[in-house]
């Protein structure tokens, strides 16, 4: 698979203006998911989140004399299902490594990875920045241990390790270098996050540590060869990693335009001031002795075990957001924000179950289910989970907005009562008289009364046809909103003889 | 010589017999051991930590369990040492590394706990090489164990062989009626060999690691030393098993070894890898492979000379592969959960002080020989090479399976040492190694077996490599040696 780094039209927008001219920033990321699994990755512990200090640890996570470690089946499907699910190659064969570091948060002494033959191989991600689709490169995926935690600031002469996490399986995802800008970088993320979200391999929470990046950052002028990176460890938000790169980057320009050189280093991102700081130099890089790890046999499944698998898993982002385009007559953009969440593009799906008229209906229930719901349990700071109004109640007003049955601004005043009262939008309408009037008798009195009672405007109206709006509005406003509004304006242009 | 001492001269099928017989008590039995260590064990330093409490406490419930029909375990009330290598649930684990200090498991291996679920009783733990590491017990941080043997007209102390020396020792000296082991490069095999005892290492996976000290984990395998073939046959009946807490080990039927002992040998095909002349091999392990050759000759089997060329290859490959597994697999000694720790002045001091505290000099040159062969630049050039080297040398025993079903050598170049004789040049001590390590590296069971004495009056062994997983042909042709060359005894108990 080949990743298309074809560039797009925009990407001189890209392009960040230095003292010598423009500067193009090459981005590449490493992502650490955290699997959705029970267990951890070589043993029975739990991996739950926030139990007391070292409260889920086996003997194996404390790297006890003897301890061997034993995979998690399921951990294994989980990288398969990622890995189908970014469109890559899984290898049927992969290997385990050890990678050789002292640290007390790590209790072997190494960390089981895959270094040399990983589970997953290349794959793509389509991304989608101010319009345009890109695809992004990934260059594998692997599995490996997560590590402890150490605690500074407990004790003052001493460090606290809690192990909790030491042994919960990690999918390490490596991108290609195709990235060029922050909003690149920040829009893979999110896509990425989505996908593991839909496959429930990880749960995307990066406020728990669960997906974290390591964002590898270069400058160069457009057409030069690379420049000399650097890696910015962990950054834990979408924020931060646009502050970061925006940092890095324009740091690395004021170096080569003041006649420096970028030297290779891991950097830190700190929020508090936004800016990077060097962690530690090439030179004082670890030398972290990969080798096979000779406890665990290679990891090896049939291609029946991958298609098994393939067949488990959901509609997937992409293909829905394209679904809904063609089903249901979305734009893009109203498709994609749909789907950016399964949840989100679930109700949606639950509204169209509901409707009567899909085809002709979509457009406008995605417009509600945008605009009017996302918009209010926003205000609310309220999650789709808690809506209070259900996918079924929204579908009804979709349904008499789009028989006729009620207007779109009484439609609001439904939604109102629906969400802080509840109930049945239809019985709503009946019983407190929202239906629109399109009993064109009933219209042509009001009609003639707001004609007769502004004499002086039925002039006006003949020198300047689109008075007529003056005309509805009073209308509208005599027939409480109920009025249809189309035979309004037929009535209304007839008797004023307006075209 | 009183009946209680008598008991401890029992081989391990005899006392089994015995008790089944209730010729005496598991108890009795027991206790017999407890007190030749009580009075042998200063002397040869075998036990690093004799239990006796908890082996009277074992014993008492196997002989109410042998009172009622059908309730013993195969091993039942049969006193055993353990290796320090295996962590005993409660019981202090060492290694024999002055970095595990007082380390009590919470957990028992599994093949120790495979033993106590046939009803076997535990003595106390065994003396060894520091982490397996060493041929002549030496680097043991509690001192070495001795050999039971000496030399014709010699008080001369002279070295158990290793790392398994104090199982050997013990088993020689009649401190248990067999030992458990493991066996990275020949830790059982050459011992053996050292003791006049019979060692057996199994196929690589035939036996669970689970809660065995790591040395190499590639090559760390666990098996029995004991005063017999027969014994061994029992021995590894229990030990052996599939355990789903190591990957490594291997869903494979465990059969009755016992059963098929004297089935013969007739049609057998014996190969002799012509690689194993080596230079510096004494005369009389030569013509003890003669003797060896001719025996099984003379039991119906045919002799082939077979050739194993990678054999040259196989020590210093291993003495990359196994320090390169080491060092990682001693990472974990770092002072911070458990073991020895030495406060420094911040927490790389800390490693330093602990780690140079804890580990032995032998442990250190072998942590440092893996350390550099697995750097960045290094790989290619050594471990990389060493594992080619591995698949070949495996590749010269697939083709010799075409033509023979089992390959006779020597276990070792020379009978035992005395001490300091070896401990000073590691190379010359590595060498102890060479007609053994071949088999780790395969992955191949290997068996010794004594077969006779030096010209110094000290025990010799012959070693038997059979295809993966057919240790029961193994053990029936060691079988067919012992008939022939006779138990080997001790004529002076110079102990105790």
């Amino acid at each position: 698979m080949q990743a298309d780094t074809k560039k797009s039209n925009k990407d001189s927008d890209n392009l960040i203006p230095g003292a010598t001219g423009d500067w193009e920033v090459v981005l590449g990321l490493e992502v650490h998911a955290q699997v959705n699994s029970n267990a951890k990755l070589f043993s029975g512990a739990s991996t739950e989140f926030g139990g007391a200090p070292n409260s889920h640890v086996s003997l194996v996570d404390a790297a006890m004399p003897g301890m061997l470690p034993v995979i998690n089946k399921e951990c294994v499907a989980q990288a398969i299902r990622t890995g189908l699910g970014l469109k890559a190659g899984v290898n049927l064969r992969s290997t385990f490594d050890r990678k050789n570091y002292f640290y007390p948060d790590l209790p072997q002494g190494y960390q089981i990875s895959q270094f040399k033959q990983p589970i997953v191989g290349e794959g793509e991600v389509e991304i989608e920045v101010d319009g345009d689709t890109k695809r992004v490169g990934i260059e594998r995926l692997h599995l490996e241990q997560d590590a402890g935690k150490s605690i500074h600031d407990q004790h003052p002469d001493y460090s606290y390790v809690d192990l909790n996490r030491s042994g919960v399986a990690l999918m390490e995802i490596v991108s290609r270098p195709d990235m060029r800008s922050s909003k690149e970088a920040q829009a893979y993320v999110t896509k990425l996050r989505t996908i593991l979200r839909y496959l429930e391999t990880c749960d995307g929470d990066m406020d728990k540590g669960n997906l974290r990046a390591d964002v590898n950052v270069s400058v160069r002028k457009p057409g030069d060869e690379l420049g000399t990176r650097c890696e910015i460890k962990n950054v834990n938000s979408i924020r931060f990693i646009g502050q970061a790169i925006e940092h890095e980057a324009r740091r690395q320009i004021d170096i080569i335009e003041n006649g420096g050189t970028i030297d290779q280093e891991t950097r830190l991102f700190d929020p508090k001031t936004g800016k990077t700081r060097s962690m530690r130099s090439k030179e004082e890089a670890h030398d972290y002795r990969y080798f096979p790890d000779p406890d665990l046999l290679p990891l090896e499944f049939e291609q029946a075990y991958v298609d098994e698998l393939a067949k488990g898993l959901p509609e997937l982002p992409d293909e829905k957001k394209h679904r809904m385009m063609d089903e249901y007559g979305l734009s893009a953009y109203d498709a994609g924000v749909l789907v950016a969440e399964r949840a989100s593009a679930n109700y949606f799906e639950d509204v169209v179950k509901g409707l009567d008229n899909a085809k002709r209906d979509g457009k406008s229930a995605a417009n509600w289910v945008i605009n009017e719901l996302f918009g209010r349990l926003n205000k609310e700071g309220q999650d789709i989970s808690d809506s209070p109004v259900s996918a079924d109640q929204i579908a009804r007003i979709v349904n008499m907005i789009g028989s006729g049955d009620i207007s779109g601004k009484i439609a609001k005043d439904l939604f109102e009562i629906v969400w802080t009262e509840g109930g049945d939008p239809g019985e709503i309408v009946d019983k407190r008289g929202m239906k629109q009037v399109t009993d064109t008798g009933a219209i042509e009195k009001v009609v003639d009364e707001v004609i007769a009672a502004n004499p002086d405007k039925v002039e006006a109206v003949k020198a300047k046809p689109t008075m007529i709006g003056f005309f509805v509005g009073q209308v509208m406003k005599a027939s409480g909103g109920k009025a249809n509004p189309k035979a309004v304006n037929d009535i209304l242009k007839k008797k004023l003889g307006v075209e | 010589m009183s009946r209680m001492t008598d008991l401890t001269k029992l081989t391990l099928a005899e006392a089994r017999d015995g008790l089944a017989k209730k010729d005496f008590t598991s108890t009795e039995l027991t206790d017999a051991h407890i007190k030749a260590i009580e009075s042998g064990n200063s002397e040869l330093n075998v036990y690093v930590l004799p239990t006796p409490e908890h082996a009277l406490e074992q014993a008492k419930a196997s002989d109410m369990r042998l009172a009622k029909k059908g309730n013993a375990g195969e091993l039942e009330g049969l006193p055993l040492g353990i290796k320090d290598l295996y962590c005993t649930k409660g019981i202090r684990t060492t290694a024999c590394s002055n970095i595990l200090d007082d380390f009590q498991p919470a957990y028992e291996s599994t093949v120790t706990q495979n033993l106590w679920d046939a009803g076997a009783v535990m003595l106390g733990k065994l003396n060894n090489d520091e982490f397996a590491m060493g041929s002549s017990n030496e680097t043991s941080a509690f001192g070495p164990a001795v050999n039971p043997w000496r030399r014709k007209g010699s008080t001369d102390k002279l070295v158990p062989g290793g790392s398994s020396g104090g199982s050997s020792a013990a088993v020689a000296a009649d401190l248990c009626l067999a030992a458990t082991a493991t066996d990275t490069g020949g830790s059982i095999r050459q011992p053996a060999a050292l003791t006049g005892t019979v060692g057996i290492k199994p196929t690589y996976g035939r036996c669970s690691r689970w809660g065995i000290v790591a040395f190499a984990s590639s090559l760390d395998q666990a098996g029995p030393l004991t005063k017999t073939v027969r014994d061994s046959a029992m021995m590894l009946k229990v030990m052996a098993s599939h355990d789903p807490k190591d990957s490594t080990s291997v869903d494979a039927d465990v059969p009755d070894y016992e059963a098929t002992l004297n089935d013969g040998i007739k049609g057998l095909r014996v190969g002799v890898p012509k690689e194993y002349r080596i230079d510096g091999m004494s005369e009389e392990a030569v013509a003890l492979w003669e003797k060896g050759i001719a025996w099984l000759k003379d039991a119906g089997a045919t002799i082939h000379e077979i050739s194993l060329p990678h054999t040259k290859y196989a020590l210093p490959a291993y003495y990359i592969i196994a320090p390169a597994e080491a060092s990682s697999n001693l990472a974990r000694y770092d002072g911070v959960r458990y073991g020895l720790r030495k406060p420094g002045k911040d927490l790389i001091d800390t490693y330093e002080e602990t780690r140079s505290a804890g580990f032995g000099a032998e442990v250190k040159r072998r942590v440092l020989i893996g350390t550099y062969v697995l750097s960045a630049g290094y790989y290619d050039a050594y471990y990389l090479k060493a594992q080619k080297v591995r698949t070949l040398i495996k590749g010269d025993f697939d083709k010799a399976w075409d033509e023979v079903d089992v390959v006779l050598t020597p276990t070792t170049p020379s009978p035992a040492f005395a001490f300091g004789e070896k401990s000073g040049d590691p190379l010359q001590m590595y060498l102890e190694d060479i007609f053994t390590v071949t088999v780790n590296m395969a992955g191949l069971p290997g068996i010794s077996v004594p077969a006779g004495l030096s010209k110094e009056g000290t025990p010799l062994g012959l070693q038997l490599i059979g295809k993966p997983f057919d240790e029961a042909t193994l053990l029936r042709v060691g079988q067919s040696i012992e008939d022939a060359a006779g138990r080997l005894a001790i004529t002076e108990r110079w102990w105790g």
